[in-house]
């Protein structure tokens, strides 16, 4: 499989910071007495330093236990698990454990303890002194957005389900271990709390390249969150290990597909990024000029429109042709105001959003401060999924290039035809 | 309104006799709470994760409670004599049911979820066991503690049969000579003080109750 695989998520954070460690699976096999096929059937997989490796698959598929047997939860029948290339069978298990973060969704935070004493436990098992203690909980309480000075002497039954998962997070993170596993931490809080949770752990991996296993069955938090996904079958048999791209552009059989569900398309626009693609420009012009002129320079073409400005470059109206041949004077009041914009960040699923609502056809993107960048209309949509799918399709079971300069297969199957 | 002023000269007669008796009673219970509590944690911790060693503690336990402690005293003193031998045998074999029941159902209940974590987190067994799981059980094993307090305040009067301490003394004394001067007095200034001293003790676990639970796990 591609387990060798190194190439950067397509996006590419390459400025990433890195403090994670590569951790190995070699032929791990888990089989529980009085059962006659293991839990666990030799899996073989590396899951590369600082990267978020998500494992999904249906539930009782042998995830978490192929997670908890790296942090020697669960002890492996056969194989070797190394981490940052230590033998983990040959560590104390709970030296091991106080190296690896560890968070899971039922959080299990000690109720006796407060916040700030369950944040400051793993500090404290390794021996810091107080004081070190302190501040590394105030400042890991600070890290998952609970203000310390109101958290820190709380008791975990005063918080919501969210704070309390926060607060899971820290205390996972208190002695900034290399490694991070999760079990579904994510899975009992709803789903308002449940993304903005995934947004965090996006922002804080992006300062801390962390390496984290992270068990879900919620493809969608696969996509959202991971690096790579290993899409797990029964035994934790490894269906197909690869980027979320190239999961969604080709999922490696049946299974996988029927994992990846519905709407693969629009699962795929989340994974890019507005500043991926070539930005459009339309004509523009400030709030001041003739519409006379500006209808000239929009053009008589069908569907044309041009974008009226305000006086700092900020988008204010869309305007056709026609909306300036019926005259009315001034171009701070013909057409349709700017509705929606999205910024060179959002997604590009934000973006067809925005194209959707403005009946323009585009959607208009802006720089950090509001003005004008470009716009983004449906063919860059529909060549970017097309490009994504012809570049996996013709690596089909070797996914090990970069993404390409541009599309060069030919067969363009499923939407392909792309002009409309 | 005679009987209630004979009674009071009794209990002002004797005052000092029935203070030391107290203090005698309260000190034998006490000591015999805190073996049995020793013992019986102890015992809870060794089965609490064998489903088959639990059943077993308890129901040995129960079955200890079943014999009439007159009975028990009886057949403990040709094997260990009269006076404090006996008496905190059997007291102690009494305390255990309800600590050592407790102690199981306390530690069998803490959350999976919460010793997962912790042992994730590594913290050792014994940390888990300390630190975790014997500070979250410790409000049911403290109301086990309790009821063995409130019951051997009880069991210990009949120990003045085999020349036990305490406050049954007043009482055997007093049954005894039924007819004679003073024997109801005695009989009911033994009871009614350990009644008293049973609700001082029972109010001094409240307290020592909300001492040591944590704000957390209070309800």
């Amino acid at each position: 499989m591609s387990e060798t695989n190194t190439a950067p998520k397509l996006g590419g954070e390459s400025d990433r910071a890195t403090s994670g460690v590569e951790i190995r699976l070699e032929n791990v096999t888990k089989q529980y007495g009085g059962q006659r096929q293991p839990a666990v059937d030799s899996v073989t997989m590396t899951i590369p330093a600082g990267e978020t490796v998500v494992f999904v698959g249906p539930s009782g598929c042998g995830k978490t236990t192929t997670m908890k047997m790296i942090n020697r939860l669960i002890e492996p029948t056969s194989g070797r698990i190394t981490v940052g290339g230590q033998d983990v069978l040959r560590l104390n298990p709970d030296e091991l454990r106080r190296g690896i973060g560890y968070a899971i969704q039922q959080v299990g935070l000690l109720p006796h303890l407060t916040v700030g004493q369950n944040v400051g436990l793993v500090p404290g098992l390794i021996g810091w002194d107080r004081k070190r203690i302190a501040d590394r909980t105030e400042e890991m309480l600070d890290l998952v957005g609970l203000d310390p000075t109101e958290y820190r002497d709380r008791f975990p039954k005063q918080l919501s389900g969210g704070q309390q998962q926060r607060v899971g997070v820290a205390r996972a993170l208190a002695a900034d271990p290399p490694v991070l596993l999760m079990d579904e931490p994510f899975g009992a809080v709803d789903p308002i709390t449940r993304g903005n949770l995934q947004d965090e752990l996006l922002r804080l991996q992006e300062e801390m390249g962390k390496t984290i296993v992270f068990v879900t069955h919620d493809f969608d938090e696969a996509v959202k969150l991971g690096d790579r996904i290993a899409v797990l079958g029964s035994q934790s048999r490894i269906l197909q290990y690869d980027t979320p791209e190239a999961i969604l552009a080709n999922p490696a059989d049946e299974t996988v597909a029927g994992f990846v569900g519905a709407g693969a398309a629009l699962k795929q626009l989340t994974l890019r990024r507005v500043r991926d693609i070539e930005l459009e420009q339309l004509p523009t012009a400030t709030v001041g000029e003739e519409p006379a002129a500006f209808a000239t320079r929009i053009g008589g073409r069908k569907g044309a429109v041009g974008l009226v400005l305000d006086d700092r470059g900020r988008p204010l109206r869309w305007v056709t042709r026609r909306d300036l041949d019926r005259g009315g004077g001034s171009l701070a009041t013909a057409g349709r105001p700017v509705e929606d914009s999205v910024d060179r960040a959002s997604t590009l699923q934000d973006a067809l959003e925005a194209l959707l609502t403005a009946d323009a056809g585009y959607a208009v993107v802006t720089r950090s401060r509001g003005q004008y960048a470009g716009v983004v209309g449906l063919d860059s949509l529909m060549g970017t999924i097309r490009a994504l799918r012809e570049q996996y399709e013709d690596e089909d079971g070797a996914p090990d290039g970069r993404q390409g300069d541009g599309p060069s297969g030919s067969q363009g199957g499923g939407t392909g035809a792309a002009h409309g | 309104m005679n009987w209630l002023s004979d009674f009071g000269s009794f209990v002002a007669g004797r005052w000092e006799q029935l203070l030391f008796d107290s203090y005698l009673h309260v000190s034998a219970v006490v000591q015999c709470v805190v073996i049995a509590t020793v013992v019986g944690m102890l015992i809870g911790v060794a089965v609490y994760r064998s489903p088959f060693g639990s059943a077993v503690a308890t129901a040995v336990t129960s079955a200890i409670l079943t014999i009439p402690s007159f009975a028990l005293f009886g057949l403990l003193i040709p094997v260990l004599g009269l006076g404090v031998p006996p008496t905190v045998t059997v007291l102690v074999l009494y305390a255990l049911l309800p600590i050592v029941r407790n102690t199981i159902v306390g530690l069998a209940s803490v959350d999976s979820s919460i010793t997962d974590a912790a042992r994730g987190i590594g913290m050792s067994r014994f940390d888990v066991l300390t630190r975790v799981e014997l500070r979250l059980a410790w409000p049911a094993v403290l109301t086990g503690i309790r009821v063995s307090t409130q019951m051997l305040m009880g069991i210990l009067a009949i120990a003045a049969y085999a020349k036990g301490p305490g406050l049954g003394n007043q009482i055997i004394t007093g049954l005894s000579r039924v007819g004679s001067a003073n024997a109801t007095n005695a009989a009911v200034a033994g009871t009614v003080a350990i009644v008293i001293l049973a609700l001082v003790l029972d109010a001094v676990y409240v307290l020592i109750g909300r001492l040591t639970t944590s704000r957390g796990i209070r309800v």
